[in-house]
């Protein structure tokens, strides 16, 4: 019951928004962030406990892997919910809007639609999180991308309108192709006695390829991971496939960039995670490992250029998401104790990078520029969003005490105990060039004086500030301490990914 | 029924090619339909011979999907829209049908390398199958209009399919029917962002888009 309704209050609280009339919309998305927060806390609670929770036939039967990823989709759904009740009302009191390029005018999408697409997109990543069925896994991953596209088109411009058809045409091509990894799977496993077709294929498939370990149809296996990671990696932002991040996560309103940048990179990392865990039963956790390394430094380095002389910051910020996500893969890739690292820097910073987008989103309302240079004086003129822009930046750049600092010391660490001396040395390069990068226009926007065509009188709200301030102090507190109940989690997912 | 099998085949492959080839919208429609109603074709065209219920029901859901009703709505996209009935290519049009033939060419000789001793997939399935896939892909780069970038999509995703048909076994239905559903939803919500494509930039070029550069 406990997942049904996981998975099927959102639904239902989508399709209630459409309900005509002038009810209070906006509160009922925190209702639902509060209720699916707490449903999936207990569902943690379960696997945590060995307890197993399944539903709908076995459809939905999360394990250690999965449940991380859902508690941290609901953490950021419950904290964009209630922000966006500020953000919303914020929207309200501009009667013309203009884009940040050219200064035209546009009009929001409805905001009816806006809050409903919220409601199904939490609802598809939590099939994402839940399945352990690989098909069903990917048609939550394609309902992701069609829940979100409307969520970027919310501001109707012409700069989102690129963005959301990039993000559209780019994602559904490299999901489709991860759809081809899956039926090359499924050829590699064909003459195998194990049940494919049954819903939890991530078991069968691992059973199958222990069968198929050694014999000419790993080279079958071998396709299907590559297909997988070129699907899945486009929809996780892994370069060279991340073309489309920087632009659709620049033109969402903050709220869904930050439900984006911090849960559905993570839901698609999750459809390679699948992927390396039968590879590893294979006996090919070499092959997929080496590419995850590879394609792991290579996003690092993208993301290093791109961030030195950015002047975008919420480009900035995708960037950021570019090089993280090139870190959790170089940490599965590298293995051993850096796979707990991988798992650490997953949850630290997915609570990071959705509380940096919502301050952006603080920060855009207030200059409206999406420039660096535009904004001044953050410390003087948003006290509040401005100290959590500074602790956000030195919490993404991995300095001590946010939890990304030791997320990235472990996986240092365990880069080192196997002995790759130039993936440490090209790890730390690109952590220092990024660290460089990225100071320069955030230290820019915090000091001097704001800018006098700014109006004065300005208020922050605590719905809008309140929520990026309950993320911030949870990326400190893992600084300080790992609890005993989500280090046991970690080291249990770490472990099905051959720790 | 193998021989027919391989006749359905050997058309969907033709008509690849002439996609390839091919530089007006409507045609790139026509062909998508037509392949739609191939797949569906495929279905009823069992390779083992033995023909179930779910086999019959999933063709009718392909031929109605894809052969009738992306292609009619697609076009109703067009004919609301106004589109020029030429496509503007990148790439010109010899070079998409020589990338397509050595597509064509290498997946044979993966076929011969790999494939048969797997003894899955009839004769010429595979190498149609990613010559498919390939042709969509080259439709979503080569055409620089929104309109072909979906009829790529789609044509790319018929490859997949095609792919797939030898595993569909039973119990695999529920899966090829929610994919074709997600395929639905995509095609529709691509529709309607065509829609805002040509309401913001009074065009569905896709060259307007230069808005977003680092």
């Amino acid at each position: 019951m406990m997942l049904i309704l996981l998975l099927f209050v959102p639904v239902v609280a989508g399709i209630v928004m459409f309900i005509p009339g002038s009810w209070p919309r906006r509160q009922l998305l925190p209702a639902v962030g509060m209720l699916h927060t707490l449903l999936s806390g207990m569902t943690l609670n379960a696997v945590r406990t060995g307890k197993a929770p399944s539903a709908l036939g076995g459809l939905l039967q999360p394990d250690a892997l999965g449940v991380i990823f859902l508690m941290l989709a609901s953490l950021l759904f419950l904290a964009a919910s209630f922000y966006a009740v500020g953000y919303l009302r914020e929207e309200d009191k501009l009667h013309v809007k203009r884009d940040f390029n050219g200064g035209r005018p546009f009009t929001n999408a409805p905001e009816t639609r806006f809050l409903a697409c919220l409601c199904f997109f939490i609802a598809a990543m939590t099939l994402v999180t839940t399945t352990p069925n690989l098909g069903a896994l990917w048609v939550g991953i394609e309902l992701t991308t069609l829940s979100s596209a409307p969520l970027i088109y919310f501001h109707r411009h012409q700069a989102s309108m690129e963005a959301t058809w990039k993000y559209l045409m780019i994602c559904s091509v490299g999901i489709a192709l991860a759809l081809l990894g899956n039926i090359l799977m499924n050829v590699a496993f064909f003459h195998t006695n194990a049940d494919l077709h049954g819903m939890d294929q991530v078991s069968a498939f691992i059973a199958a390829a222990k069968e198929v370990q050694g014999t000419d149809n790993t080279i079958w296996l071998k396709a299907a991971f590559i297909f997988l990671l070129v699907g899945y990696g486009t929809k996780m932002g892994l370069a060279p496939m991340h073309t489309w991040l920087p632009d659709a996560h620049s033109q969402a309103p903050s709220l869904e960039a930050a439900l984006s940048s911090g849960a559905l990179l993570n839901c698609a990392f999750l459809g390679i995670l699948r992927g390396h865990q039968i590879m590893i039963a294979g006996g090919l956790g070499d092959f997929s490992g080496g590419l995850l390394i590879f394609f792991g430094l290579l996003s690092m380095a993208t993301a290093a250029v791109f961030i030195v002389g950015q002047g975008d910051y919420k480009r900035l910020l995708a960037y950021s998401s570019v090089e993280h996500v090139g870190i959790l893969a170089l940490s599965i890739g590298i293995g051993g104790t850096a796979l707990f690292g991988g798992m650490l820097h997953s949850v630290c910073h997915s609570l990071t990078k959705g509380m940096l987008f919502l301050v952006a989103g603080n920060i855009l309302t207030r200059y409206h520029s999406l420039s660096s240079y535009d904004v001044r004086g953050l410390r003087e003129d948003m006290p509040l969003s401005g100290a959590l822009w500074t602790a956000g930046f030195l919490a993404i750049v991995g300095s001590p005490p946010f939890g990304l600092f030791v997320s990235e010391f472990t996986i240092l660490k365990g880069i080192f105990a196997s002995g790759r001396i130039f993936v440490a040395l090209g790890y730390l390069a690109a952590l220092a060039t990024i660290f460089v990068g990225m100071s320069v226009p955030v230290l820019r926007m915090v000091q001097g004086r704001p800018p006098r065509d700014v109006p004065k009188s300005y208020s922050e709200s605590l719905y809008t500030v309140l929520p990026p301030a309950v993320l911030c102090l949870m990326v400190l507190g893992l600084g300080f301490c790992v609890p005993d109940w989500l280090a046991d989690t970690l080291n249990r997912a770490a472990a099905l990914l051959g720790a | 029924m193998y021989s027919l099998f391989q006749f359905v085949i050997l058309l969907l492959l033709i008509s690849d090619l002439v996609v390839l080839w091919s530089g007006r919208i409507l045609m790139l429609i026509r062909l998508s339909a037509l392949q739609g109603m191939l797949l569906a074709a495929l279905l009823l065209l069992p390779i083992n011979g033995h023909l179930d219920g779910e086999h019959i029901f999933l063709a009718c859901a392909v031929f109605a999907l894809k052969g009738i009703g992306f292609p009619v709505f697609l076009r109703r996209v067009s004919h609301k829209l106004g589109i020029e009935p030429m496509v503007r290519v990148r790439l010109g049009r010899f070079f998409p049908l020589l990338a397509g033939l050595a597509c064509l060419a290498f997946s044979m000789l993966l076929e011969n390398r790999i494939a048969e001793a797997l003894g899955l997939f009839p004769h010429m399935l595979l190498p149609v199958a990613l010559t498919t896939l390939f042709t969509g892909l080259i439709v979503v780069v080569n055409c620089a209009k929104a309109l072909t970038q979906v009829i790529g999509y789609l044509v790319a995703e018929n490859g997949i399919f095609i792919l797939g048909i030898p595993l569909m076994t039973e119990g695999s239905m529920w899966f090829e029917l929610s994919i074709l559903l997600d395929v639905f939803a995509a095609i529709f919500v691509m529709a309607i962002a065509i829609n805002h494509i040509n309401s913001a930039f009074s065009s569905i070029d896709l060259a307007h888009f230069r808005n977003l550069r680092d």
